[in-house]
């Protein structure tokens, strides 16, 4: 039954979902009236490249392959999942012949390693904070914490990015402006290195962790208000089971389980990266090469990081799926 | 009426209902406009605030002030748009899936929880990219549009599920009322606090779509909004250069858009669920 | 039964009000309304009524379970506790926290939510228990529970189950197995039998009965159905509107009821080989936020008198196992609490 019901319609899902959004990936450019070929060509000599007149069709037809463009676009399509199985994403247009993965692998470990840390931090630490101010939701604290998340929870993470911006980096002059690390230094395993990292990554992060804890915080709150009002907790109560208990094993413990949910789809959104924060603060991560890939029109790398991102988004959305029935019995026997 | 009273009770309501009229307000000054927002260099650049230009000038020549009014309105204009016809798709598909049910209900579902999962943001990127030279303020309202719906059918889908197990549904049912009649004399009006509650909702989103469009470039950059008033204050590096005049008033209407309408869509759905309202009660 | 027996709780000129504020306007439930019950160690007391007549909320106050916007406006409740009259209102929260599942009970309506959802019904029993009881005694505790299970009539293993893998009749089962666990003198009830199905529910009667034979103890049994009212209570208090407004032997209530009310809900009983349609109380009850003047009952009563539109009567005692308030009642004895 657990199978049945609930293993393989996620299985499904997860199939059907890959198999939809990468075919939207694939139509939507294919849309487009300009020939990417010939604006790659026009590019190259817009940059002083000569090109000698026998040499262009056959630099043609190779870049017509490269980009998966040969034949019908029945063709293409099979040929562009064979691609993909074999994890080929194609080339950059813009940084010609850079393959569009090895640009993403360069960029993915400043995006992860940025909003990994700053999810998790914002999740333990919403959750922790928004579970006492709603289990002692009228004591002072927590109303003013509230209050508090009450005005920085609607705000989109990158106008709030702006705001430290404007506060820290400008007005006050704490932190620097921009950068992942200070110009010029080697990527390396050294301290000062990984402290230049941290230092600069400061205002980034905080304005995502911030924002993050405020949201958690909420939900929180408001799910421990409505756990404490079930009846296994008046019953419990009735029981004369100890506080502590009431809180930890009765409260917290089933208000977890939809955060849980919640923690995986945050989870998944990482990938496609905290982008404008990443541009605002010019931090080397994917949103920053989705924004100059945007900018270049460079149409093979957004869809390469379309495509990235709905495989680990998918992928981490049915991992939790997955795992989610060792936290809740009510799926696993049912 | 007694329920807007009832409302206005709630600081919330009252705090986001006054600020959204402001900026209305604000808004409509752009028709009293000495401007051209089209035009460029008719003020002194880079100003900072003062006596004749009250929140100072940017370097493309504009004054800040006005320009901001249009900002204001084209967003607010963008955002309803978009909220509007997609309460019509959400609308639509949230009766249909839970009044039919079955078969309809699960493909519907179906594609409403794809497009929960799926980057959306990228594909509206990419779609943007495709139609990005005929971006005006309406046909991003409808960019938006088609892809703001999938939640919020969810949630119509939801209560309509309710509803249908209530008493009237089998009376009007076996009364002989059509079903059409059925769902907008008895659905619609037990939905419309939902509906709209998602519709704020949906505006909210809407606007920080349009914000980060435009700071990507994928906008009219011609056209004031408060996405590109940012972008070009980015794209001037206002920031390092010290002209924080040019980013902050952008940057503290949003937030005051952004917090209005969450506290607006906050009030009315802590009034639509009496169980949380007497919880917020129980505590006072 | 022993005329003499103490009296175990017993509530004075309780009020107990819900004072909300909505969205500005101050609003009051009366849900007890200036209650005197007076319950006997060693017997089962019945409480009965329609839904929304302030039950539920009695039996909070009754287990010192109020929780604001509920509060106490007036009145005591009062336990005797090893000889000595205790008023509730004078303990402090861990006091009353100790007196839970010790001394006083409860079993809940057996809803599929009444037991933690991601726990074992072990862990429940392990969380009771060791809440109650020092730590060296615990393991002894547990193997104890185990036994109490069996002579309940449960299957041990259910120790290893989750709650929804129990069916509604296994958790009532379980609830009343963790009421009895530390033998305590009362146990309050909050209409046990509701959810179940007819053949289940006799079957919990019968449990609960059995329970209070062997413990000598008093069970305070709230539900609306009369029937299990019939087969288990000694005594039974009939409540309206948040007051209680007759209240005689289990007897007295079925042979000769007093109060129009009271003649309703057993009226409405089936009976063996009456085939005349079974009448019900018309209307509705009233809003406990908006109380009708004089007697609450009187927009519904067909006996109805100028009286009791003006004025809520005093209890009359019929017999001295029997009293009721109503104007139709005890000529010349109408005000006087007896």
């Amino acid at each position: 039954m657990f199978v049945r019901r609930y293993l393989i319609p996620r299985f499904v899902q997860y199939i059907l979902v890959i198999f939809f959004g990468v075919t939207a990936v694939f139509i939507i450019p294919r849309l487009l009236p300009n020939d990417p070929v010939m604006r790659t060509i026009a590019e190259l000599r817009a940059r002083g490249a000569s090109l000698e007149p026998g040499a262009m069709d056959k630099i043609i037809a190779d870049m017509t392959k490269m980009y998966g463009l040969e034949g019908t676009w029945l063709d293409q399509y099979g040929d562009f999942w064979m691609r993909l199985m074999r994890g080929d994403l194609g080339v950059s247009f813009f940084q010609f012949p850079t393959p569009v993965s090895t640009l993403i692998v360069t960029a993915l470990p400043w995006t992860v390693g940025l909003l990994l840390t700053t999810t998790i931090f914002a999740w333990v630490i919403g959750n922790v904070l928004g579970a006492f101010a709603g289990y002692y939701s009228s004591s002072r604290w927590a109303q003013g914490m509230d209050a508090v998340a009450m005005v920085i929870r609607p705000m989109p993470y990158y106008i709030f990015a702006f705001a430290l911006l404007l506060l820290f980096a400008y007005a006050v002059r704490w932190f620097p402006v921009s950068g992942g690390s200070s110009f010029g230094r080697q990527p390396s395993f050294t301290l000062p290195y990984i402290q230049d990292v941290l230092w600069h990554s400061f205002l980034p992060a905080l304005s995502i962790a911030v924002l993050g804890m405020a949201v958690w915080f909420q939900t929180m709150k408001l799910v421990v208000q409505s756990v404490v009002g079930e009846s296994y907790v008046q019953y419990a109560r009735l029981g004369g089971v100890t506080e502590r208990k009431i809180v930890t094993r009765y409260v917290f413990r089933n208000a977890l389980l939809p955060q849980i949910t919640g923690l995986a789809l945050s989870l998944g959104l990482i990938f496609s990266g905290a982008l404008i924060t990443e541009i605002v603060f010019s931090y080397p991560g994917l949103g920053t090469l989705l924004y100059r890939a945007i900018i270049n029109g460079d149409y093979n790398l957004i869809m390469g990081i379309t495509i990235f991102s709905i495989f680990a988004i998918t992928t981490t959305v049915l991992i939790v799926d997955l795992i989610y029935p060792l936290f809740d019995p009510r799926i696993r026997y049912s | 009426m007694k329920v807007f009273r009832d409302l206005l009770r709630d600081y919330r309501f009252f705090w986001g209902f006054w600020i959204l009229v402001m900026t209305v307000v604000f808004a409509s000054l752009s028709f009293f406009s000495p401007y051209d927002p089209g035009l460029w260099g008719e003020a002194p650049r880079d100003m900072r605030p003062s006596a004749e230009y009250w929140l100072g000038t940017d370097s493309n020549g504009q004054d800040i002030f006005w320009i901001a009014t249009f900002a204001v309105r084209n967003s607010l204009t963008i955002a309803l748009i978009a909220g509007l016809v997609s309460r019509v798709i959400a609308v639509t598909v949230g009766m249909v899936a839970g009044y039919l049910g079955g078969k309809s209900d699960r493909v519907l579902m179906f594609v409403s929880d794809s497009l929960l999962v799926i980057p959306l943001f990228l594909m509206i990127v990419l779609l943007a990219m495709l139609i990005r030279d005929s971006m005006s303020v309406i046909s991003l309202g409808l960019l938006l549009a088609i892809f703001g719906w999938a939640w919020d059918a969810r949630l119509i889908r939801s209560q309509i599920l309710s509803l249908r197990e209530r008493e009237f549904t089998k009376t009007a049912v076996l009364s002989g009322t059509g079903t059409m009649k059925l769902v907008m004399n008895e659905y619609m009006p037990y939905s419309t606090p939902l509906i709209f509650s998602t519709l704020i909702n949906n505006m909210a989103w809407a606007i920080g779509l349009e914000i980060t469009l435009a700071i990507l470039g994928l906008l009219d950059l011609s056209i004031p909004t408060l996405g590109t008033m940012l972008y070009w204050a980015i794209s001037y590096q206002a920031v390092l250069l010290g002209r924080w005049w040019w980013v902050l008033t952008p940057i503290v209407l949003s937030i005051f858009l952004f917090v209005a309408l969450y506290w607006l869509s906050v009030s009315i759905s802590e009034y639509l669920d009496p169980r949380r309202r007497i919880q917020r009660v129980g505590v006072g | 039964m022993n005329r003499m027996e103490e009296i175990i709780l017993k509530t004075e000129g309780l009020k107990a009000f819900y004072i909300l504020d909505v969205y500005g306007k101050q609003k009051t439930v009366k849900a007890v309304n200036d209650v005197d019950l007076a319950i006997r160690e060693n017997e089962i007391y019945g409480i009965a009524g329609e839904s929304g007549c302030g039950k539920t909320t009695l039996l909070k106050t009754l287990a010192a379970a109020m929780e604001p916007p509920l509060r106490i406006v007036d009145g005591r409740v009062t336990y005797r506790i090893a000889g000595a009259d205790v008023d509730v209102s004078t303990l402090s929260s861990e006091e009353i926290r100790r007196l839970r599942l010790e001394y006083i009970a409860y079993v809940p309506q057996g809803s599929m939510s009444v037991l933690n959802p991601v726990a074992r019904v072990r862990d429940t029993y392990r969380d009771f228990i060791e809440s109650h009881i020092s730590t060296q005694q615990r393991d002894e505790a547990l193997v104890l529970a185990k036994e109490h299970i069996v002579e309940l009539g449960l299957p041990p293993k259910i120790l290893d189950a989750y709650p929804h893998q129990l069916s509604g009749g296994m958790r009532q089962r379980v609830t009343i197995a963790l009421a009895t666990l530390l033998k305590p003198r009362i146990i309050i009830g909050d209409e046990p039998t509701t959810a179940l199905d007819v053949v289940v529910q006799r079957g919990v009667v019968q449990l609960l009965k059995d329970v209070q034979r062997k413990l000598q103890n008093t069970i305070i049994l709230v539900t609306h159905d009369m029937g299990v009212h019939a087969n288990i209570a000694d005594r039974i208090g009939i409540m309206y509107a948040g007051k209680i407004v007759e209240e005689g032997t289990t007897e007295k209530i079925f042979g000769a009821p007093e109060h129009p009310y009271t003649q309703y809900l057993i009226n409405s009983l089936p009976k063996f080989g009456d085939k005349t349609p079974r009448e019900s109380v018309p209307g509705s009850p009233p809003s406990l936020a908006n109380l009708p003047t004089g007697c609450p009952f009187h927009p519904r009563c067909p006996h109805v008198m100028d009286i009791c539109k003006q004025e809520m009567p005093g209890f009359t005692q019929v017999e001295s196992n029997h009293r009721v308030a109503c104007w139709l009642v005890g000529e010349g004895e109408h005000g006087k609490v007896a």
